[in-house]
């Protein structure tokens, strides 16, 4: 469990950057910060592992403020997946992602081992084992980046726009790729998007953000859009545009689910 | 009878190819004294240098310390050390380690300046100890500027140290020069100027194959997706 007691964050010579920030992230399940560009994601998200020390309050671990633990092990326990991919552009794919072994003193044979076996895990063609960073697309350098964030078996997965750079049917592929291994791994992951769709897709637990870091609304995908706190949220998770308000149509004894402009978007299944 | 000519038959007369005033031990002399110039100069320059781009910290005064050293006229270093330590080597040494200093300093702090902050944020946030961000990901990214850095360093001591004969006891190549100067030996100057000259060109070309072949083996292009 992740919990974040009245956190700010004011960076030296400029506004609260996030002020009075509560939360209660539940372990193994997936918690989704979602808002536009600086409203404060990266900031929180980065405070889990100490890349970014709160100005006042705490981040706890397990009921552990994260302040009291060494951030170089801290770091090293947490898996984190950069905005950019982040990778080391002077080391191969299969070092890159053998890293933090590598920094805990795993042998060399074993960290081979591992990596490869995470490659495949994240469906990463073991042949580019070889290759560096910069001769692999987006979406091969975002996999290493999940495989080298997943290689110590972390306990939590730390995700910053993981998919917001690659094209829309590589972002599907990775956003399925995620779903089907968090199924399988059970990690606390905070994941953080500017993409509503993206949110509800991924999260059990949604916090819409606003400007400043300030919860707009905490809740699961369908708690939010059945009860939208305000229209700051209506609005952000597009209700407002009556694309997400669904109606069903009788043809030929069918119900056909269709949108506020009269679109067709589906059948509904008794 | 032109100097070129007398030039050329200096450098291709056999005698002087051999004994401890020949040209193969005058050149052992020259490496010898860049060597060890370049050598203490790093000692110096080097962690300094590293420093200063690690932490970004005395950023401004290297700058201008740098381009301060870079000012002082050399010859009149190695009078004003002469006259404090006596006339001997020591004297030679702080001149061109002074000299020495600036461009080995300034590869040192540019080249970790060079490596995007994307990529050290991200082998911080992996848990690499600062440590092991300056080994494993800085200097390594950094190491074309830095061997640039030694490049230039060394070019300019190969051609300053011929200054070495100015004070009594130290050789190098500059016996020739200078020597030659003294008593109007034309061609014994224009033959040692050309031995300085080759190996300039040889040992930067030797730092050129460096700087290619650790570029190309440790790309540096960031990794933008
Ligand atoms: N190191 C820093 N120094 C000063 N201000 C910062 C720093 N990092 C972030 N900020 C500011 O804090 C605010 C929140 O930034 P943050 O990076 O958390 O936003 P974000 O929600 O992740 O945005 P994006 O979606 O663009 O990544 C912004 O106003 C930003 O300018
Ligand atoms: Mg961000």
């Amino acid at each position: 469990m992740i919990e974040y007691r009245s956190v700010g964050k004011t960076f030296s010579g400029g506004n609260a950057a996030v002020a009075d920030f509560d939360l209660v992230i539940p372990s193994h399940t997936t918690t989704v910060f979602v808002g536009s560009s600086g409203c404060g994601k990266t900031t929180l998200l980065r405070m889990v592992n100490r890349m970014v020390e709160p100005t006042s309050g705490q981040v706890l671990i397990d009921d552990v403020d994260v302040a009291s633990r060494n951030p170089v092990e801290l770091r090293r326990s947490i898996g984190y997946v950069m905005q950019a991919s982040g990778l080391l552009p002077h080391r191969s794919v299969l070092d890159n992602v053998g890293t933090v072994l590598r920094l805990q003193g795993v042998s060399r044979a074993e960290t081979r081992r591992r990596s490869l076996e995470l490659m495949e895990t994240v469906g990463l063609d073991t042949a580019l084992a070889d290759r560096y960073p910069h001769q692999l697309s987006g979406g091969q350098q975002q996999r290493v980046g999940v495989a080298r964030a997943l290689v110590t078996d972390p306990n939590i997965l730390l995700m910053d726009e993981p998919f917001g750079a690659v094209d829309p049917i590589v972002r599907d592929e990775l956003q399925a790729e995620l779903l089907r291994l968090q199924r399988e791994l059970g990690k606390t992951i905070v994941f953080v998007t500017h993409d509503i769709d993206e949110a509800f897709l991924l999260g059990d637990q949604v916090v819409i953000l606003a400007k400043g870091g300030q919860r707009a609304q905490v809740g699961t995908p369908a708690d939010i859009l059945a009860a939208p706190a305000n229209d700051f949220v209506r609005s952000f998770v597009g209700l407002d545009k009556g694309g997400r308000e669904l109606h069903v149509e009788e043809r030929d004894g069918v119900q056909v689910v269709v949108d506020a402009q009269g679109r067709a978007t589906g059948v509904l299944k008794g | 009878m032109s100097v070129a000519s007398d030039s050329w038959d200096w450098l291709t007369d056999s005698a002087n190819w051999s004994g401890d005033a020949g040209i193969p031990h005058r050149t052992l002399e020259h490496l010898q004294y860049t060597g060890l110039t370049i050598a203490i100069a790093a000692v110096i320059a080097i962690p300094l240098g590293l420093y200063i781009g690690h932490t970004g910290r005395f950023r401004g005064l290297a700058v201008a310390s740098t381009g301060a050293l870079r000012a002082l006229p050399t010859l009149g270093v190695l009078t004003l050390v002469s006259l404090n330590t006596g006339i001997n080597l020591t004297a030679t040494l702080v001149a061109l380690v002074l000299l020495a200093i600036p461009p080995l300093l300034a590869g040192a702090y540019a080249g970790l300046e060079s490596v995007d902050p994307a990529t050290v944020d991200a082998a911080r946030a992996v848990g690499m100890t600062h440590w092991q961000v300056l080994w494993r990901v800085e200097v390594p990214l950094a190491f074309p500027l830095l061997v640039g850095g030694f490049r230039s360093a060394t070019l300019q001591v190969i051609a300053t140290a011929t200054i070495a004969p100015q004070v009594p006891g130290p050789g190098g190549l500059g016996v020739y020069l200078l020597g030659g100067l003294a008593v109007g030996d034309y061609p014994r100057v224009v033959g040692g100027a050309v031995i300085v000259i080759v190996l300039a060109l040889v040992v930067d070309l030797l730092f050129a194959v460096v700087q290619r072949l650790t570029t190309r083996r440790r790309v540096s292009t960031p990794d933008r997706v």
